[in-house]
């Protein structure tokens, strides 16, 4: 299986027409994989908790959210790979969201690096989930006024599970961060370990230039939710913190490598293996 | 444990495919059911200009969701349309009629949804309809609004609390009141949220303060 090819998808579709039925922007394949990909990898983060979590209710709300993402990522990957089937004729280029998700390599991957951070503790994982899901709920409300209808339809469904997630870990912030001496150090201490990898989610990559998100608003908006919670959580946004990138490139942290060890093991060591 | 079965396929022409497909235990016991007799798919077709779309609608009134088998795919709103396809388009000869079933997920990581749409073909294979196409679609997003009234009272009647009417009461306030849920055992409306996150997706987990039965909500979306 190689490297999928998605860079000659606007091309194809315009010869086909087929951009009247769907509206096609340059490079919407490496955008759906970026968001793919982000899905999928926090889903896989967060499900490392099951059987774990402090105590059972919330165990199965964090794997509840696990399972939405990755029914997101899956919309994602589904609409990728019909793209990416579309630009080409070579049966050996083709591929599905089982390729894209298990047989492409950490370079190809373009996913947040806050994503594939370590859970650490339940206040890390809280945190991590907290700013993602505030950060995912502002672009994909921008993102419905995207022109490409597909695009809308999976970010409008996921905007309704989102909802509940940012409710969810914002609650949890706030009760952690305003809860116990022990658990406020720790939620002071995730905000150390996580800030620095917040700055990529609002510097566009290449393959979001065309897809008309205005980061500047996005960043305003988040940093404006994000310190609502946090004063009710006692926390604050820490200043002069440089700023990590390149997960959005396939650049990442050295947690990246065995994140896919774990999750494409099986379908590389049995290749077409079926559940 | 791991089950070797025929199977026909999720998805693609039930007549081409016989592979052999190893299922899973919880796919065994919901392919058990849905085959009660050993299907045949026979002359009993209909033919073409004998569409008949109320009669598609009854069949899918019969397939069930897997996870709450109380209520029919068709009570909880996920069935948007049927519609009858041009039969050259399923590569088959004869005159069997083409349907195509537009369905839409409730959650986005609905695990069902497989399984629902594997049933609905076999539900509609017994009563001679072999040509079906499944089509999922996601826009209009689905809603808790589309649940039938009939589906509601039978949701109650299982244990399950019912939807509110969503524009009534979800809202996104943190730490806002807990949506008063009536106690679907003992109707009371003292109860209270233990969790926004129950044992699917779609439920949140409450108890009832006066009969201290703990229940699931089918959270409204």
């Amino acid at each position: 299986m190689g490297e999928p090819e998605i860079s000659n998808i606007k091309k194809t579709y315009e010869q086909s027409g087929s951009s009247k039925v769907l509206p096609c922007r340059e490079d919407i394949g490496g955008f759906l994989l970026h968001l793919a990909d982000t899905t999928l990898i926090l889903s896989q983060r967060n499900s490392e908790w099951c059987g774990h979590g402090p105590v059972l209710e919330q165990d199965i709300a964090l794997t509840n959210i696990s399972l939405d993402l990755l029914g997101q990522s899956r919309y994602f990957y589904q609409y990728a790979a019909n793209l990416i089937n579309l630009s080409t004729d070579q049966p050996e280029h083709r591929a599905t969201e089982d390729s894209l998700a298990y047989l492409r390599k950490e370079r190809a991957f373009k996913n947040l690096l806050l994503t594939e951070h370590p859970n650490g503790d339940w206040g890390q994982t809280i945190l991590r989930q907290y700013l993602f899901s505030q950060y995912q709920y502002l672009l994909f409300i921008q993102l419905q006024q995207s022109n490409d209808e597909q695009l809308v339809a999976i970010t409008a469904k996921a905007l309704k599970e989102i909802s509940y997630h940012v409710r969810w870990s914002s609650e949890w912030v706030i009760r952690l961060g305003d809860g116990t001496l022990e658990s406020h150090q720790r939620m002071l201490q995730a905000v150390l370990a996580l800030w620095s990898y917040t700055g990529e989610m609002f510097v566009a990559a290449d393959y979001e230039i065309g897809m008309s998100i205005d980061f500047t608003a996005l960043k305003n908006e988040w940093l404006k939710n994000v310190n609502i919670i946090f004063d009710a959580a006692i926390l604050s946004i820490p200043e002069n913190v440089f700023m990590q990138t390149g997960g959005k490139n396939g650049i990442h942290t050295e947690h990246m490598g065995y994140i896919l060890a774990e999750l494409q093991y099986v379908q590389r060591a049995y290749p077409n293996s079926e559940w | 444990m791991v089950i070797a079965q025929n199977l026909y396929p999720a998805s693609g022409n039930f007549e081409r495919v016989n592979s052999f497909k190893v299922l899973n235990m919880q796919e065994f016991s919901s392919y058990n059911l849905s085959i009660k007799n050993e299907i045949t798919v026979s002359s009993k077709a209909p033919p073409l200009e004998e569409f008949g779309e109320a009669a598609i609608w009854q069949i899918l009134e019969t397939v069930c969701d897997p996870e709450v088998p109380v209520l029919s795919i068709l009570d909880l709103g996920i069935v948007r349309n049927v519609k009858q396809l041009p039969y050259t388009l399923l590569g088959n000869e004869g005159t069997d009629v083409g349907v195509e079933i537009i369905i839409t997920p409730t959650y986005s990581g609905c695990p069902a949804m497989d399984m629902i749409s594997m049933n609905i073909k076999l539900a509609m294979a017994e009563q001679g309809y072999k040509n079906v196409k499944i089509t999922f679609i996601l826009s209009p997003a689905w809603t808790t609004d589309w649940m039938s009234e009939a589906g509601k009272e039978k949701l109650k009647a299982y244990g399950i609390a019912p939807p509110n009417i969503r524009q009534q009461v979800c809202n996104n306030n943190l730490f806002a009141p807990d949506e008063a849920v009536a106690c679907p055992h003992c109707n009371s409306f003292h109860t209270h949220r233990i969790s926004e996150f129950g044992s699917t997706a779609c439920k949140a987990l409450y108890q009832c303060d006066d009969c201290k039965e703990p229940f699931d909500y089918f959270k409204c979306h």
